[in-house]
């Protein structure tokens, strides 16, 4: 029997009705999947279906009951994220379509920003080389449109930020740094990040950290209201699809005055005060930065989803994802000419584990384990970068979460061994 | 219904598909060519640089580097050896067919007196997520050989 892994399991993926579906020749589906979506409880769909079959208006702007009942709806959402994440204030927290979005939301307001927040020739905006496509690519669009220098963390042999070597935290945290902008948990590597330490360190010159949380958020803890303030982000990103919700949905939380002192993303309906021919002044945080009718039955059913998370127990949810990553770490070591990219201790990493197995290219694996039922990632994970230091083109990625079983990485295991026999390996 | 990946696996991987792969014909990067193309699947992150150089109107060598699975590798080596030798008019024609083949769902009877071993590709056709790996090394080929082609004008033309 293996430790930490959640009570009551057979019960629990009973709240997932696609487990109970099979793939072509029957095959009982093995999804593997999940850092890149996650699927969804009963819970959610329901509660989505009932808000579109009883509660749908428009929020905000309806004076009738259901526009009530809708607005009541969505503004509860807000505060069960708030709660999730344990958000010091609730209107800190904002809906976005994604984390992709939430990222470009930040990025660009700091390109319009003037006074403190302005940005410019000689500053810089330090990433790392372990981010998602999606938080290099605003940063790179914002120091090309402003002048401003893009500098990043490297990574260590293994899998590592390098933060103490000769371009590690001393030398790249400066006076110079205006941003900082790193993943708390690498959808590639699975490296957990010491958010605190780098967070305290942007602090003490001045900058302003902005967190990654896409694959932190799903499967570790959040009470940013716990963090001490030095130690806290300022700003942190998430997607709704990765936390058993929705897609079209992604939260945005920031520091309430730093948000108040950025400039509006995008205008519209819902963010203004009031709307003159010459000008406009702008609503308050949240609505500031919801510009237009907001994804209203997504941001419903994010809320089921992370109030399921949090009836589970995010610390339950932890502690299964350490137990199955690490069974599934001994497991692929079993696997000849198989190698891990990043941490090979459970305790330093998320649920992600990509690796390549010598001989087979990851396409060829990943399509050889889909006829076994066993759906994985194959190809870059959106982290060109991260792959090309270790000096691999693509990987394949099995991703477990709360639902997963060790049986599913026992079928796991099996496939790849299947995978080199079919192409005639040893 | 489209036959689901996992039933068909052995469609997909012919073993002259496997051995290509294994054994990649004209591989590797050559001298002389007129032009040098770098294509990438942005998907998957396969990657090929290909040069191609032509001799009097005739496909005188294609040589590739390329990174990516059986699929796209195994494609590449049956492309560079079916097209080096023929008229470029006839090459074309060839990549056209092989298009048609690969666009066509699973239901193209394909010819083999025109693509020989790419024929071997007719069950590739009903893997979608896999098109694009086949047709890489055949989208770089044809991109190289127009820009060729617009060389060899410029050079005529002085
Ligand atoms: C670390 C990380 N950041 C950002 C994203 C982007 O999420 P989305 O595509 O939902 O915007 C993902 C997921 O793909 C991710 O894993």
């Amino acid at each position: 029997m293996i430790e930490g892994l959640l009570p009551q399991l057979d019960i629990v993926r009973k709240d997932f009705p696609i487990l109970e579906r099979t793939l072509a020749g029957g095959l009982p589906l093995i999804y593997l999947d999940s850092a890149n979506t996650s699927q969804k409880p009963q819970v959610v769909i329901d509660t989505m279906v009932d808000h579109l079959e009883r509660h749908n208006a428009n929020i905000s702007r309806a004076m009738h009951q259901l526009g009530a009942e809708s607005t009541e709806a969505f503004e509860a959402a807000r505060d069960k994220v708030a709660a999730f994440i344990g958000a010091p204030s609730r209107d800190e927290v904002i809906f976005t379509k994604n984390a992709s979005e939430a990222l470009n939301l930040v990025a660009n307001s700091l390109a319009w920003a003037t006074g403190d927040l302005a940005i410019g020739p000689g500053d810089e905006v330090l990433i790392t080389e372990m981010e998602h496509h999606s938080n290099i690519v605003p940063w790179q669009l914002l120091t090309e449109r402003k002048g401003a220098t893009l500098r990043w963390f490297g990574l260590t042999d293994d899998g590592h930020l390098d933060l103490d070597g000769p371009q590690g935290i001393d030398e790249l945290i400066t006076e110079r740094t205006k941003v900082v902008s790193f993943t708390w948990v690498s959808n590639m590597l699975g490296t957990i990040n010491p958010v605190a330490e780098i967070t305290r360190r942007a602090h003490e010159v001045g900058a302003i950290v902005v967190v990654d949380a896409s694959q932190s958020a799903p499967q570790m803890p959040t009470d940013l209201a716990a963090m001490d303030p030095v130690e806290r982000p300022d700003i942190i990103a998430f997607t709704g699809h990765k936390v058993v919700g929705p897609t079209g949905i992604g939260v945005l939380w920031g520091r309430g005055d730093l948000l108040a002192q950025l400039p509006p993303f995008l205008g519209g309906g819902e963010m203004i005060e009031t709307v003159r021919m010459e000008r406009s002044t702008y609503a308050p945080i949240p609505h500031r930065f919801e510009a237009g009718t907001p994804p209203i039955v997504e941001a419903v059913g994010l809320g089921a989803a992370v109030d399921y998370l949090g009836e589970l127990g995010l610390s339950a949810v932890r502690d299964h994802e350490h137990a199955i990553t690490a069974y599934a770490l001994d497991g692929l070591a079993t696997v000849p000419g198989l190698r891990v990219l990043g941490p090979l201790d459970a305790a330093e990493r998320g649920g992600a584990i990509s690796f390549e197995v010598d001989g087979v290219h990851p396409h060829d694996i990943a399509q050889v384990l889909d006829a076994r039922g066993v759906a994985v990632r194959a190809g870059h994970h959106c982290a060109k970068p991260a792959h090309a230091r270790f000096g691999v083109q693509s990987s394949t990625r099995m991703s477990s979460y709360l639902y997963t079983t060790p049986a599913e990485i026992d079928a796991l295991v099996e496939a790849l061994e299947y995978t080199r026999s079919y192409f005639k390996l040893g | 219904m489209t036959d689901a990946p996992g039933q068909d696996l052995d469609s997909l991987y012919q073993e002259i598909i496997l051995d290509h792969y294994k054994n990649p014909l004209h591989a590797g990067l050559r001298d002389p060519f007129e032009a040098e193309v770098h294509h990438v699947n942005p998907t998957c992150g396969d990657e090929i640089t290909m040069r191609v150089h032509l001799d009097g109107g005739v496909v005188g060598d294609v040589s590739y580097d390329a990174l990516g699975c059986s699929i796209s590798q195994a494609s590449c080596s049956v492309m560079a050896d079916l097209v080096i030798g023929k008229p470029v008019e006839e090459a074309m024609a060839i990549h056209e067919s092989f298009l048609t083949l690969m666009q066509g769902k699973g239901q193209v009877e394909p010819d083999e007196d025109v693509l020989e071993d790419g024929i071997a590709f007719a069950g590739v056709a009903k893997f979608p997520a896999r098109v694009k790996c086949a047709l890489l090394s055949w989208m770089a080929w044809k991109d190289a050989t127009t820009q060729s082609q617009g060389q060899t004008q410029e050079a005529t033309n002085g």
